[in-house]
C-alpha cells in the first residue's frame, strides 16, 4: 500500500533522511518511533508530499507520490493526515470542519456529507459538538475531530504525525482509543509516536529511526524484548526505565 | 486678537463653493480606493508568491511606493510623466492616490494572510485542496477579520491625503478652500469648516467599515 525507495532529503548540508526504504502493506500499522530529530515526522510528511524528497521514491496504492506529474491534490484525498497541533479550522463549526473538503472536493451534497460526518462524529465520541467551535473543546476532543475530518475523506490510508504529544495526559487515552478502533477496521496507518504501550499493542511493525536513518525494523514482541541494534537498546532503555 | 471677531456668515454663503470641492473630493477619493483594492491584492499577493521575480517586483513596488512623499509622487506624475501621457488633472490625481495607497494595502494584505498560522494551509492542502482552494476556502476567511480593521484606516488616510491633489489643480475641497479664503480673508472660520467636513466624511467611512466588521463576525461565531 505505502512502498518507500531510498527516500533521501537534505535541508543544506542537513540530511534529514538517508537512504530510507519502507513497505507497509495494506492493512498494516507501523509506528515510527526514535529520539526527537530522528527524521519520523520528516519521513511521515513526505507520504503525503506535505514535505517534498531530493531522490528516491514513494508510493502510495500504486501512485507516485514524489512525481511532479502527480496530481497531488487527488492523490491526497486518498490518504488522510493527523496532525500534533489539530489544526482544526477555528472559524468553522465541528460539523463545517468535517464537511468542508468532502462538499468542495469530492463534490458531495451538503446533506450527504453532513450524514456521514454525524456518523463519523458520534462513533468518535463527539455526538453532542456538531455545532461547537473548535476553541470550545479539549485537546482530545479537537484531535478526535481532526480524525473524522481526515477519514470523511474515506482515506485507504491514515498518517498520525505525534496524535497525542500536544494532549494532557488524561486524554491521550481517548485518541489512542480512536486510532486503536480504526486499526481493528483494518486501515492501513503509520503513526509517529512517543507512545511504546499503544504501539507494541496495536502495530504490525515498529520503525526505530535515528539520525535520519531507519536503524530496526522488527515486530513489536521482537523489538521490545530483543532488540538487536545498540542504538535500539539505549533508546528503549532510556524511554522504559523511567 | 482682542479685536478679532468670528463671522460665520461666509461658511454658508460659500458653502455650495465647498460642497463642489467636497464632491470632487469624493469621487477622487472613491476611484482611487476601488483602483487600489486590486493593486494591493496582487502585490501583496505577489510579496507570498513562489516565483522570486514576481516576489523581487513587488517588494520594490511596495518600498519605491513607501520611500516617495505623495506629494513629490503626484508631482511626478503630473508633471514629468504628464509629459509623456496627458493624464490630466483629474486622472493623475486618481492614478497618484490609487497606487500610492495600493502600496500600503499590499503590505496589509500580505501581513494578514501571513498571520494565520502555518498549520491551516497544511490541513487544507492534506485535505486535497489545491493551494488557490486552500487560499479561498481556508486562509482568507480567516486573514480577513485582520485585514479589515488596517484597511480602514489605510482608506481614511486616503481620503485625507486627496488634499494633495489641490496642488496639482483638483479643484477638491481644499483648493476650494483656499480660494474662498482668498476672496473673504476668513481662513478661521473657512478652515474650521473644511476640517468638519473632512471629519464627517471619514468619520462616515468608519462607521460604514465598522458596521461590516461587526456583521462579519457575527455570521462567523
Amino acid at each position: 500500500m505505502i512502498s518507500i525507495k531510498n527516500v533521501n532529503k537534505s535541508f543544506g548540508d542537513h540530511h534529514v533522511l538517508t537512504d530510507i526504504s519502507l513497505e507497509v502493506p495494506k492493512s498494516n500499522v507501523v509506528a515510527l518511533i526514535g529520539p526527537s530529530g530522528a527524521g519520523k515526522s520528516t519521513l511521515i510528511r513526505t507520504i503525503n508530499a506535505l514535505e517534498t524528497i531530493d531522490t528516491g521514491s514513494i508510493t502510495v496504492n500504486d501512485i507516485a507520490i514524489h512525481d511532479k506529474k502527480t496530481n497531488i491534490n487527488k492523490a491526497r484525498t486518498n490518504i488522510g493526515f493527523v496532525f500534533q497541533n489539530f489544526n482544526l479550522y477555528p472559524f468553522l463549526s465541528v460539523l463545517d470542519n468535517v464537511t468542508i473538503a468532502p462538499i468542495k472536493i469530492k463534490g458531495q451534497s451538503k446533506a450527504e456529507a453532513e450524514k456521514r460526518a454525524k456518523e463519523l462524529l458520534t462513533s468518535l465520541g463527539l455526538g453532542e459538538k456538531f455545532d461547537a467551535f473548535p476553541n470550545r473543546l479539549s485537546g482530545g476532543q479537537q484531535q478526535r475531530v481532526a480524525i473524522a475530518r481526515a477519514l470523511a475523506m474515506d482515506p485507504e490510508v491514515m498518517l498520525f504525525d505525534e496524535p497525542t504529544s500536544a494532549l494532557d495526559p488524561e486524554m491521550v487515552k481517548e485518541v489512542l482509543d480512536a486510532i486503536r478502533a480504526l486499526a481493528k477496521q483494518g486501515m492501513t496507518m503509520v503513526v509517529v509516536t512517543h507512545e511504546m504501550g499503544f504501539a507494541k499493542e496495536i502495530c504490525d511493525d515498529i520503525v526505530f529511526m535515528a539520525d535520519g536513518k531507519i536503524v530496526e525494523v522488527a515486530p513489536p514482541d521482537v523489538f521490545f524484548t530483543n532488540p538487536t541494534t545498540d542504538r535500539a537498546k539505549d533508546f528503549l532503555a532510556a524511554v522504559l526505565n523511567h | 486678537m482682542s479685536n478679532f471677531e468670528f463671522d460665520w456668515s461666509v461658511v454658508p454663503d460659500n458653502m455650495d463653493i465647498l460642497l463642489e470641492g467636497l464632491w470632487l473630493t469624493i469621487k477622487i477619493s472613491v476611484l482611487s480606493l476601488i483602483l487600489s483594492l486590486p493593486i494591493g491584492i496582487i502585490v501583496g499577493f505577489g510579496r507570498i508568491a513562489k516565483n522570486p521575480v514576481i516576489r523581487f517586483i513587488s517588494g520594490a513596488y511596495v518600498e519605491i511606493m513607501r520611500g516617495i512623499p505623495l506629494l513629490v509622487l503626484l508631482m511626478w506624475i503630473y508633471f514629468g510623466l504628464g509629459k509623456l501621457i496627458d493624464f490630466g488633472t483629474y486622472w493623475a490625481s486618481i492614478v497618484g492616490l490609487a497606487t500610492f495607497s495600493g502600496a500600503f494595502l499590499a503590505e496589509i494584505f500580505r501581513s494578514g494572510v501571513q498571520a494565520v498560522p502555518k498549520g491551516q494551509m497544511e490541513a487544507a492542502r492534506a485535505s486535497g485542496m489545491s493551494n488557490f482552494q486552500a487560499m479561498r476556502l481556508i486562509i482568507l476567511p480567516q486573514a480577513i477579520r485582520r485585514i479589515l480593521p488596517p484597511t480602514a484606516s489605510q482608506f481614511i488616510m486616503l481620503i485625507k491625503d486627496s488634499s494633495l491633489v489641490s496642488v496639482i489643480g483638483g479643484v477638491d475641497l481644499t483648493l476650494r478652500a483656499r480660494s474662498v479664503v482668498a476672496t473673504s480673508y476668513r481662513a478661521l472660520e473657512i478652515w474650521t469648516a473644511v476640517a468638519i467636513l473632512y471629519f464627517i466624511l471619514t468619520f462616515a467611512l468608519s462607521l460604514l467599515i465598522r458596521y461590516f466588521e461587526k456583521r462579519m463576525l457575527k455570521n462567523e461565531q
